[in-house]
């Protein structure tokens, strides 16, 4: 099974061969180091930028502008914050045009912590980002997921922002992407570009066929009925760990993987919890102003009387950044056990 | 009477340019003016919140606008302009009309549907891309649509105009980088309109550089600096570069120094700064005495223009506003619904 650098790897080939994708670009991301992560590694139209967010950014937007499509990368969300103004305004130029300029580009950028990458490379920006009107924001939990997202992103004639959980751009998922080799060493050999001199190394891509998720479609990854957990990314694998760890016990917790940010499934998320009465949110962006506090809120006014316990929301604590050291790292974001103390919380609430 | 800080042209520059095309850019400049001038009129009538504009920059924006490659598509120029645009998109034919109801809010304006202020223009049949409030991030889009441009190879460029404040950003010197890297140069005309103002503060306020266009040199982007005040010099000046720009794929650097004859806009008060120089009626007086035009041709074509905008305010003032739901519109492509409360 790929890993979801090779599954970023594939939907981009994909991209520049099937979806007429003709720049893929950022800090690295041509050859010879085809990523920081590996994740472009091998790809015909990927090419290396002067060290300029601000450049990148703008250079995507202008793409855009004339209707071509493009892939662009930050290479950490980290650097992303000295673009916000050109980020909002790829956001509102069809709105401001009136629809007359749609701004189809794709940005990626990696997330969140759990490598532990200090400061600058342990940042979240969902809830950042889910403030930029116009964009749509996924992030893929699975390495199937993020080549369907991606395709879908790239397709999609808005700017979509496309986050990495960098901490699982080297977990394996449990499904083939379509064209795929079902041998991992196979896939190695063929797209992954050898230690040492690579100038003479070429991909050998696999027939890789179109697979979409779409847009604001949600995904129950465990069914359940005492909770409904809500997460995305990384933190979807921990939520799904959780809830098989308690079904042993016979607690029934439902997991919702979100994918989509902005739009957001709201019907999957309210069926859940119209039959389970319980919810908790779980995300690493810190907590004030948080992304789930806005789904917790919908849910307290539009669920109400369906409620048997206050919705939750398990976030990044609201620090100025993420300390170096395993003690400060695990502090700041949601861990594995503060999840489960917080689902078993939830349930033992009587109304 | 002395004029602060700009230069003058020179009546022997008339006969650099043929008579009919120096009487076409008189004609052009004097409906950019009018039509500024009207556009402020309904600022201080109470007929529009906000007014920015372009009233001293005609001898630059008409020369420009008369050699755009005018077009839909990469295969012809893109335009990232800043809010002082009027000449330029006169000179390409926009009508005075849509120019009233961009600052009139209407839902008829054909640039933002009623969403931006004035000057905000945005024209995709002729590449005129969304004009921001933000300063100089045109400079940076302007990049995409230049690198669009060169793998297309159709001899297209990327204009970009700008103040001289502005160029204090980062994405000035943005520009400046990704332009000019070797062997990956971008066919883009950089140009920064100076009038010695950002907003209130004076150009030595901000600058210590002799002249921004010192700046290109750097990069090894040919360059110079013009009296944009004079719109034969500019003419010339906006073709040697373009035609270089097309033959060689590689940017070029213009800097013209211009008049700011009604002040940043109207929350400074819009109103003639009688000790700048004036561009259109310097020009005319040079046309005159060159015996190129006569006294009453020169106020017919001034009189029939005021008509023009008086008229087109009347249409204008007459048009639909547009719906409090339209909010919702545009927000994604095709209107697909951004709306939560919808999900």
């Amino acid at each position: 099974m790929a890993n979801m650098a090779q599954a970023i790897r594939m939907a981009l080939h994909y991209g520049e061969t099937h979806l007429a994708v003709k720049d893929i670009f950022g800090q690295d991301v041509g050859a010879p180091l085809g990523g920081v992560f590996t994740a472009t590694q091998g790809l015909k139209n990927s090419w290396n930028t002067p060290l300029d967010e601000r450049g990148i950014i703008g250079m995507a937007m202008g793409i855009a502008l004339t209707g071509e499509r493009c892939v662009a990368e930050i290479q950490f969300c980290d650097y992303i914050f000295n673009t916000i103004d050109l980020l909002k305004i790829a956001g509102n130029t069809n709105w401001c045009s009136n629809g007359q300029y749609p701004m189809p580009l794709t940005l990626m950028t990696p997330v969140g912590a759990g490598i532990r990458g200090s400061i600058y490379h342990s940042h979240s920006f969902d809830a950042w980002a889910s403030k930029l009107a116009g964009w749509k924001v996924v992030m893929p939990s699975t390495p199937l997921d993020a080549y369907g997202l991606l395709l879908s992103a790239i397709e999609d004639p808005n700017p979509v922002l496309f986050m990495k959980p960098k901490a699982l751009m080297r977990v394996r998922g449990e499904e083939l992407i379509p064209g795929e080799p079902s041998e991992e060493k196979e896939l190695k050999a063929m797209i992954d570009a050898p230690i040492g001199d690579r100038s003479k190394w070429k991909a050998k891509w696999p027939q890789l066929e179109k697979y979409l998720v779409p847009i604001g479609k949600a995904k129950i990854t465990r069914p359940g009925e005492q909770i409904t957990v809500v997460s995305y990314g990384r933190h979807l694998l921990v939520c799904n760990e959780v809830a098989d760890q308690l079904k042993q016990e016979g607690l029934s917790v439902e997991v919702i993987d979100l994918r989509s940010i902005y739009p957001y499934d709201w019907q999957t998320v309210k069926a859940s919890i119209q039959k389970t009465g319980r919810a908790l949110f779980v995300n690493e962006d810190t907590e004030v102003t948080n992304f789930a506090e806005h789904l917790a809120y919908r849910a307290t006014q539009e669920l109400f009387y369906h409620l048997m316990a206050p919705p939750r929301v398990l976030a990044g604590k609201q620090l100025p950044g993420i300390g170096l050291h395993p003690n400060l790292e695990d502090n700041s974001v949601p861990q594995k056990h503060e999840i489960e103390n917080a689902i078993r919380n939830i349930i033992a609430e009587v109304p | 009477m002395s004029k602060k800080g700009t230069q003058k042209s020179s009546t022997g520059n008339l006969k650099k340019l043929p008579k009919d095309l120096l009487l076409k850019m008189h004609d052009l400049m004097v409906k950019s003016r009018v039509l500024e001038e009207r556009l402020i009129k309904i600022y201080k009538a109470g007929d529009a919140y906000f007014w920015i504009g372009a009233p001293g920059e005609e001898a630059w924006g008409v020369p420009l606008g008369l050699q755009v490659k005018k077009g839909h598509g990469p295969s012809f120029d893109y335009l990232h302009m800043h809010y002082r645009a009027t000449p330029t998109l006169i000179a390409m034919g926009m009508p005075m009309v849509d120019s009233i109801r961009l600052i009139m809010n209407k839902v008829t304006d054909p640039n933002t549907g009623g969403r931006n202020f004035s000057n905000h223009y945005c024209i995709p049949q002729w590449n005129v891309v969304p004009i921001t409030s933000p300063i100089e991030v045109q400079y940076l889009m302007a990049l995409g649509t230049a690198h669009v441009q060169k793998r297309h190879n159709k001899k297209s460029l990327s204009v970009i105009t700008g103040g001289d404040a502005g160029t204090a950003e980062g994405d000035f010197a943005s520009c400046l980088v990704w332009a000019s890297r070797k062997g990956q140069e971008l066919p883009m005309l950089i140009t920064v309109q100076n009038n010695r103002w950002g907003i209130s503060t004076p150009f030595e306020g901000q600058h210590g550089e002799t002249n921004i266009a010192d700046r290109a040199k750097a990069f090894n982007i040919r360059s110079r600096v013009i009296n944009g005040n004079d719109p034969v010099e500019s003419y010339i000046a906006i073709k040697e570069e373009t035609e270089y720009i097309r033959k060689t794929g590689k940017p070029s650097f213009i800097e013209a120094h211009l008049s700011r004859l009604y002040g940043h806009s109207s929350a400074s008060g819009a109103n003639f700064v009688g000790t700048e120089y004036d561009c259109v009626r310097e020009f005319e007086t040079q046309l005159l005495k060159a015996g190129f035009l006569k006294e009453s041709e020169a106020k017919k074509i001034w009189a029939d223009y005021e008509q023009q905008g008086i008229d087109a305010q009347q249409i204008v003032r007459g048009e639909g506003a547009p719906t409090p739901e339209s909010v919702w519109e545009h927000i994604y492509d095709g209107s697909e619904n951004a709306d939560w409360r919808k999900f």
